[in-house]
């Protein structure tokens, strides 16, 4: 299995499945643990994967993928890379909505690694929303916490009436400038 | 290093990537949008012709060699005028004196412990347009053994713009602009020259702190001047992250090594772009790595040292070679204006 698919397997009733892909394994368990504290009326499971492909051998237990959120530190060029190569194991229905970049470490601009051009580049290319968040403060963890349950519950088709591409039209005209 | 094999392993490798890449047009207007985030432009000039300073004054230029300046960016100063200069350094000496002995009545013009030298700094500009470079310096007299009185400068800074022009569109009338100040020696004198432009001029001083992205865009084109003589290693070290004990790993390579490398690298005349730049710092980690198994790129460029000069992001620089100098304050003068701006 090398490409993670949106729609091969069957959803499971009153759940919904996440998936975070980056190397920065500190932050990516921080945000796991804020996405589970949060109230929520819908079993959630969350993957943590470094990099993409998934491995095969374990993928008939794996529950239907509904959100991706690919976890790009730009003080971490490595990281950086890794998620381009990634993003070429990902089926690309997905890219209707079903996935998103969280971009952190944008505060210290002197220790940026990453081009900021390309990085905006990226969520152009692929059609998918950029979230600048800076994960290592609570408050911010918490509130992307809760605006990432939000879409996941959106993308799972629990919310009547809007479908993750319909959501993510609305989020690319706010950010088009 | 051996520099040809790795080097071509990663250039078929980028290659593919790089195609997609377009490449981003440097208007006034898309830098501005994006300088939140240090948005640098993905293409500069190459160095132009070394020594362009025909009317320097040597001795001036030697001065600022094999010292470590601290790098700060200024905004603007507000009607300074280079026929006054005198004055300002009787002010100033006035001022540094009164600050070093707070509480006690000072007259301006009587003869003072200290005192604050102006000049200018010829030769040290890009084209015409670029405003006259600036030498502040502090000599303190002090009674020898012999009983003679010796001057002795205890600290210096300089104000300089360098192909500032392009960058800066729309300076106001009375605005004189020299956006790059480096200084040299105690930070309690640089807080008070600084506080006294502040006051006099209307400006703002700020630290300039060296991007990674930046430091290897020097790395890259340090490594494509050519020096006649005092060769030394090129040495890059990284910071390694998210470890509690701090680990610092330094890169050397061998100078002709990194050229032979760069010149592989580089093939547009006349200008670097960001993927030869990307390209060379990948050719060097793939290099590493295939050695000792340490990816690079997921640690943080922390100081470049080339033949040319050294810089550590915390934004301390050493100049080391006089024929480069105005290629060096180039990027550092456009690096000043995008944190001004």
């Amino acid at each position: 299995m090398s490409v993670v698919r949106p729609f091969d397997k069957l959803p499971v009733l009153n759940s919904a499945a996440i998936l975070l892909v980056g190397t920065d394994e500190d932050l990516q368990r921080q945000l796991a643990q804020t996405i589970l504290k949060e109230k929520k009326d819908f079993k959630i499971s969350i993957h943590l994967a470094t990099s993409l492909p998934l491995p095969a051998e374990r993928d008939h237990i794996r529950p239907r993928i509904d959100l991706i959120v690919f976890m790009i530190n730009v003080q971490s060029k490595y990281g950086f890379k890794n998620i381009e190569a990634s993003l070429a194991h990902v089926d690309a229905n997905f890219f209707l909505g079903k996935v998103c970049f969280l971009v952190t470490g944008v505060g210290r601009v002197n220790h940026c690694s990453v081009d900021m051009s390309a990085v905006r580049k990226l969520g152009d290319v692929y059609c998918s929303p950029l979230i600048f968040c800076e994960l290592e403060l609570e408050g911010i963890r918490i509130s992307t916490a809760q605006r990432l349950l939000r879409m996941l519950q959106i993308c799972a088709g629990h919310v009547p009436g809007v479908s993750a591409l319909f959501f993510s039209s609305l989020m690319r005209s706010s950010n088009d400038e | 290093m051996d520099a040809s094999e790795p080097g071509k392993a990663v250039a078929a490798e980028a290659g593919t990537h790089l195609a997609s890449t377009t490449t981003l047009s440097r208007g006034p207007a898309a830098g501005r949008s994006r300088l939140l985030f240090g948005h640098t432009p993905r293409r500069r000039a190459a160095p132009p012709s070394p020594a362009p300073q025909e009317n320097a004054d040597p001795q001036k230029m030697a001065f600022l060699l094999r010292k470590q300046w601290a790098l700060y960016s200024v905004t603007p100063l507000y009607k300074f005028s280079y026929a006054n200069m005198k004055e300002y350094s009787r002010h100033l000496s006035a001022f540094v004196a009164a600050e070093k002995q707070k509480g006690l009545a000072m007259v301006v013009g009587i003869d003072l412990s200290i005192k604050v030298i102006f000049s200018t700094l010829l030769g040290l500009k890009g084209t015409d347009r670029d405003q006259a470079a600036i030498l502040v310096q502090i000599a303190s007299k002090t009674q020898t053994t012999s009983g003679k009185e010796e001057e002795k400068v205890v600290w210096s800074g300089w104000f300089c713009c360098v192909f500032g022009d392009e960058l800066l569109e729309n300076v106001p009338e009375d605005f004189i602009c020299l956006p790059l100040f480096l200084a040299n020696g105690a930070e309690t004198y640089t807080a008070i020259i600084g506080t006294w432009f502040q006051k006099t001029f209307d400006c703002c001083f700020s630290r300039l702190a060296i991007s990674p992205l930046n430091l290897a865009w020097m790395a890259a084109m340090w490594t494509g001047y050519k020096v006649d003589s005092h060769a030394v290693a090129t040495e890059l070290i990284f910071s390694v992250p998210c470890i509690p004990q701090r680990l610092d790993i330094s890169y050397a390579i061998h100078p002709e090594d990194a050229q032979a490398l760069w010149d592989t690298v580089q093939n547009t005349q006349g200008e670097v772009t960001q993927e030869e730049v990307d390209l060379f710092m990948d050719c060097l980690y793939s290099h590493f790595h295939r050695h000792f198994k340490i990816h690079l790129s997921a640690t943080r460029l922390v100081k470049v040292s080339t033949s040319i000069a050294s810089v550590h992001s915390d934004g301390n620089l050493k100049i080391l070679q006089s024929k480069y100098l105005i290629g060096v304050l180039m990027l550092l003068t456009e690096l000043a204006i995008l944190q001004i701006q």
